[in-house]
């Protein structure tokens, strides 16, 4: 009994995590895409770190555009299943993918300045804290306790 | 199957989520833009597109290049030649630091119809070093043993001159009086008697003449022009502009050569007019330590803040110049101060006025360096309506007591230390309030210089319209009316250090206003001219 209340207030936390965590994607996409002079360049260009030269091939004239375009429809897909709770293990790997990518463009390694940071890091930062918060997200989906897949699952709960 | 109110709510609860932040996303991004938009069209600021010129087409222009030193290479470079030794020395650097992009850059940039034929330079060293990268099986550089020889050689189209101040009025007179193209290095000139003898040579002349102010072509220059024009500073009442350096290089402790002799080294044609004294490896190579053949920091380094604020302001030679400084963090045996604040009045100058007519007129230059310290100090224009800051990009900020922008300053539509326009030739759109970030990568040099997505270097854009308008006609951005008002303005400067006085200017007469018993030029050429003063007096 004590195991299923606290199972339940997991899934619960989970759940209010994902919707978090899909906020912060989603608020991040649409402001990008409401916004067409915004461009991934300067954080490209900025780049630091063994990967550096991998990003500034980004930073191309050809290249650029596609890199910011794909970054903002990543960064919607990831908030819309998130919060929808619909196809959400998909979009916690692109997630996954996604701040892989922005942790190594800026890595938070002790010998490299740190740029356009809030806060103090070493080698752990933000962008690592919650690629771990999308892995957990895929391997504990919680999109038919609360989400879209609510209703396949209770369609499949019915059929039985 | 049946839904109940709770199964839609746990199945479609996040739905509204999803609107909310995509709403709030939307309408915040979609304001800020109308914001800054509404600023941007107030202003109406037209940012800079890069120069165009005319292809240079044709036979090549044979190029003859006189002084082939530190400078004499960098021009060597932006014509398209780069010695030897100067692409080793970058591929080592580029092992230690891969982001030195230098020899990545100067393959890269666009090839200029010229061909150097001929170097003309004092020292054996360097005279054989431009011969042995540049010479190729069907051009061999041809070495002049002087500049005269050259120049009547009649295998010569231009020239390129990157000597001591003392040699460049007599070369580019010399070339000019035989329709030589000329591109000299600042100063134009070393005295005020030459600097007219010049101008009247460049305007007898057939040939082109342009200064070295290279910075003409940097983008941000031309929209500050912009800026300037459409009184979006208001009343511009002061101008601060800073060298500061702290270095052995930035002081002119330039590097001895090894192989530097009286046998390698035609002593008497580098001293040409100055005072005969024997041969002095330091004169040679730190010749911009002394009166005889440079001018310090006035001449060196005063004449790119004046010309980079003179080709936005257009404002002129000053009506008059204070200076003062000394020689206090380089007391190494030169008699150039390396500490000099310039102040230059143009009290009959106006960028326009929000105010009622008449209250504002008048504005003070204020040039201040040091050779001791090197904080950097930016290049700001100071107004009654907002301030600039004036480097490769630049920014602008309304000011808290702004007539012209009162109204969206008091709707906090406008905020005094937050920018209402920011330019940045690298990015693809101009910037109103610009962001943290950006401002960050502006500040950090990560934004370059962009021609079509390459980065490009001014000095090779500014010889590319010299050489343009040789073949096509036009005319060159710094000219021999801007370089008459550049040398000028920096004698000025120079002459009130050495006299302790204020130098005046009668813009009606073109002349200096006289000082009694004062030759104007001796006083420029003079070692110490308070001693020399005191000496002639005592004889």
């Amino acid at each position: 009994m004590t195991n299923e209340i606290n199972g339940k207030k997991v899934s619960a936390t989970i759940v209010v995590l994902r919707i978090l965590i899909g906020w912060h994607f989603l608020y991040e996409g649409v402001v990008k895409m409401y916004n067409p002079e915004w461009t991934s360049f300067g954080y490209l260009a900025s780049a630091q770190g063994p990967l550096k030269p991998i990003f500034t091939t980004l930073t191309a004239e050809a290249v650029i555009g596609w890199v910011d375009t794909l970054n903002m429809v990543a960064l919607l897909l990831v908030g819309i299943t998130l919060i929808s709770g619909f196809l959400e293990r998909m979009g916690s790997l692109v997630g996954i993918g996604l701040l892989s990518l922005y942790y190594l463009a800026h890595p938070s390694l002790p010998w490299l300045q740190q740029l356009n940071v809030e806060g103090n890091y070493w080698l752990v930062n933000k962008n690592l804290i919650e690629l771990v918060v999308c892995v957990l997200l895929y391997y504990y989906p919680t999109g038919h306790i609360f989400g879209l897949t609510y209703f396949t699952r209770k369609k499949e709960l019915t059929k039985i | 199957m049946k839904w109940t109110r709770r199964d839609l709510l746990k199945g479609l609860g996040g739905l509204p989520i999803l609107g909310a932040v995509w709403w709030a996303g939307a309408t915040s991004t979609v304001n800020n833009r109308r914001e800054r938009y509404e600023i941007l069209e107030q202003l109406n600021i037209q940012p800079s597109l890069p120069p165009t010129v005319p292809g240079i087409e044709g036979e090549p222009t044979r190029v003859g290049i006189i002084g082939f030193g530190i400078r004499g290479e960098q021009l060597s470079r932006a014509l398209g030649y780069a010695t030897e030794e100067w692409k080793e020395e970058m591929r080592l650097e580029k092992e230690e630091d891969p982001n030195n992009s230098a020899l990545e850059d100067f393959m890269n940039q666009d090839k200029l119809n010229v061909n150097i034929v001929g170097v003309c330079d004092i020292f054996d060293v360097r005279a054989e070093r431009a011969i042995d990268s540049f010479s190729t099986p069907d051009n061999r550089i041809k070495r002049y043993t002087t500049y005269k020889e050259m120049i009547h050689s009649g295998d010569v189209d231009a020239v390129v001159i990157a000597t001591p101040d003392h040699w460049h009025a007599p070369m580019s007179i010399e070339a000019l009086k035989n329709n030589v193209h000329v591109y000299v290095e600042k100063p134009m000139t070393h005295t005020i008697s030459e600097t007219y003898a010049l101008r009247d040579a460049a305007h007898q002349s057939k040939a082109v003449f342009s200064v070295g102010h290279q910075h003409r072509q940097t983008l941000s220059f031309s929209t500050a022009r912009d800026i300037v024009e459409k009184g979006t500073l208001g009343h511009v009442s002061l101008i601060q502009t800073n060298t500061n350096r702290n270095d052995d290089n930035g002081a002119w402790n330039y590097d001895i050569h090894e192989k530097a002799s009286p046998q390698t080294i035609d002593w008497d044609q580098f001293l040409g007019s100055a005072p005969q004294v024997p041969f002095n490896k330091n004169h040679f190579f730190r010749w911009r330590k002394w009166w005889a053949y440079g001018s310090g920091l006035s001449g060196d380094l005063l004449t790119h803040d004046y010309d980079r604020l003179n080709c936005v302001l257009n404002m002129g030679i000053p009506t008059s110049v204070m200076a003062s400084g000394g020689i206090y963090t380089h007391n190494d045996g030169r008699n150039v101060p390396d500490v000099l604040q310039v102040n230059m009045e143009f009290p009959n100058y106006s960028t326009g006025s929000s105010q009622p007519k008449g209250k504002e007129k008048g504005m003070t230059f204020c040039y201040s360096a040091t050779l001791g310290n090197g904080f950097n100090r930016p290049t700001i224009l100071m107004g009654h309506d907002a301030s600039m800051e004036l480097g490769n990009n630049l920014t602008v900020w309304p000011d808290a007591a702004s007539t012209r922008y009162a109204d969206m300053l008091e709707a906090e539509k406008m905020k005094p230390h937050i920018p209402i326009y920011q330019y940045n030739p690298a990015a693809n759109v101009p910037d109103a309030i610009s962001s943290a970030t950006s401002q960050y990568f502006a500040d950090k040099g990560l934004m370059w210089t962009y021609i079509d997505g390459v980065r490009v270097d001014s000095t090779f854009l500014h010889m590319r319209e010299w050489l343009s308008a040789i073949k096509n006609g036009g005319k060159v951005s710094c000219g021999i009316k801007e370089g008459f008002e550049e040398a000028i303005s920096a004698h000025m400067a120079g002459l009130s250090w050495k006299l302790g006085r204020k130098i005046e200017w009668d813009e009606a007469s073109e002349t200096l206003a006289p000082i009694d018993g004062i030759d104007f030029d001796e006083v420029l050429l003079a070692s110490d001219w308070q001693v020399e003063q005191a000496m002639a007096e005592e004889a």
